[in-house]
């Protein structure tokens, strides 16, 4: 028997981390099972990427109000989480993108997210090294990038860790590979793309993506950049999927994306994907090509029916809660997560409904 | 001597061997760090043959050349992060 925590959380990745550092600030008492890397999952294997997305009004509103979590929190994060308020450029490829860039910025104004419309002059000025005859874009300038897994172990530092796999969960706590037993009141299955394995039957699906990093190419590009039909190339229904997507670090070094596959459970890199995502990228950036790629990688996305995340207690055992499902945006969700699970522990008043997100949506 | 070709290291004219690889030449320029690691150490050749990348130089505007990989032509611009 081992001791009995307020909360027992399951998955130290961004989003078991931030669901930790809001209970422990709430004053509860909580360990989190991670037999691995902290932030070692699709945490480490993402862009870190703070983005507001409107794909959905219950995806905004999610992303809207954790990326204002973020900028809060900005000020406190050590150095090693990199936050850098690089923005986000929407790159519009011809004019009939720029329709879609007036609808964003109105929607993006309309709820107090700063959005500016550049036309193709501007676009240019912004980031020299996208390919002329671009029709112009959209600068979110405060959107930022993050190193998640150092953000990741800052939110777990008043945490209670346990180096042992889970074995399996109730709403009475977490039995581990070692036979002990965590009880607790509260238990959280973050486990992302691998929350399934834990509680069978839960409609969380592996998403696989790969990732390419470049040496350091200082000044290359200055924002985060990703093309306008974003939603649309990477969501394309079923369908392996391609979408230019690349990010500049801290370092100078150049983070290309993004690619989405289902039904692909195996780790490796798959050279046809990848030379399709660098293909892509290279139509906006050209000069990619003459840069130094230093290492590809893939990881798992935790993906839903209807791309929303699962936050909160599960309909058959109300001190069971889920906390994944975040797709390609745990990180920049994370912190909302944290809020709406600790939130809805304490019967304190959420500051945007969790219904959207609550697991057994989809059978209501 | 026909068989030494003229480039410069920083600006500064260096005389080297033809066929001889970049790194000679920056050694011959008398540098230590040929490029700087992330956090700002001095890095230099290790391995000689292509695959430590740490003596990775900008070789006429083309930042990250292996200079031990590269021979040394006349007239050559390298740059090293000094």
């Amino acid at each position: 028997m081992g001791a009995s925590y307020d909360v027992a959380i399951a998955g130290g990745g961004i989003v078991g981390a931030a669901c930790a550092a809001e209970c422990v600030a709430a004053g509860l008492t909580v360990v989190v099972v991670e037999p691995g890397p902290i932030g070692g999952g699709a945490t480490a294997a993402g862009m870190g990427h703070l983005v507001v997305m409107d794909d959905s009004p219950a995806q905004t509103a999610l992303t809207r109000y954790s990326r204002a979590l973020w900028m809060r929190l900005a000020p406190q994060l050590p150095s090693d989480v990199e936050y850098v308020a690089t923005g986000t450029i929407w790159v519009a490829a011809d004019g009939d993108d720029l329709a879609e860039v007036e609808r964003k910025r109105r929607l993006y104004e309309s709820i107090g997210v700063r959005a500016e419309a550049l036309d193709a002059r501007q676009l240019a000025e912004a980031e020299p090294n996208l390919r002329p005859g671009l029709a112009g874009g959209l600068l979110v300038p405060d959107d930022a990038v993050v190193y998640p897994p150092c953000a990741a172990r800052f939110l777990l530092q008043r945490a209670i860790l346990r180096r042992t796999a889970a074995v399996s969960l109730s709403g009475d706590g977490i039995k581990l590979s070692d036979g002990t037993f965590l009880a607790a009141g509260i238990v959280i299955n973050a486990t992302g793309a691998w929350a399934a394995e834990l509680t069978p039957g839960l409609a969380v699906r592996k998403r696989k993506g790969h990732l390419t990093i470049t040496d350091r190419y200082p000044g290359w590009v200055r924002h985060q950049l990703v093309e306008l039909c974003y939603l649309k190339s990477a969501h394309s229904t079923g369908a392996d999927s391609v979408a230019f997507n690349v990010q500049p670090r801290k370092t100078g070094q150049l983070l290309i994306g993004s690619s989405r596959q289902f039904g692909a459970g195996h780790s490796a890199i798959d050279a046809t994907v990848l030379h399709r995502m660098l293909s892509r990228a290279q139509e906006y950036l050209p000069g990619l090509a003459d840069l130094a790629a230093i290492r590809c990688w893939t990881g798992f996305r935790a993906a839903t029916p209807d791309n929303l995340p699962l936050i909160g207690p599960t309909p058959a055992d109300a001190r069971l809660y889920l906390a994944t499902g975040h797709e390609g945006l745990g990180i920049t969700t994370s912190l909302a997560t944290g809020k709406l699970v600790a939130d809805r522990i304490l019967g304190r008043p959420p500051a945007i409904p969790i219904e959207p997100y609550l697991p057994g949506r989809e059978h209501g | 001597m026909d068989d030494m070709v003229k480039l410069s290291v920083d600006g500064v004219s260096v005389e080297a061997p033809a066929g001889s690889m970049v790194s000679a030449a920056v050694a011959l320029a008398g540098k230590v760090a040929f490029r700087r690691s992330v956090t700002g150490e001095p890095r230099a050749p290790l391995c000689g043959m292509g695959i430590c990348f740490e003596c990775r130089v900008t070789i006429d505007g083309r930042p990250h050349q292996r200079s031990c990989q590269v021979p040394c032509r006349q007239g050559m611009e390298v740059r090293t992060d000094g």
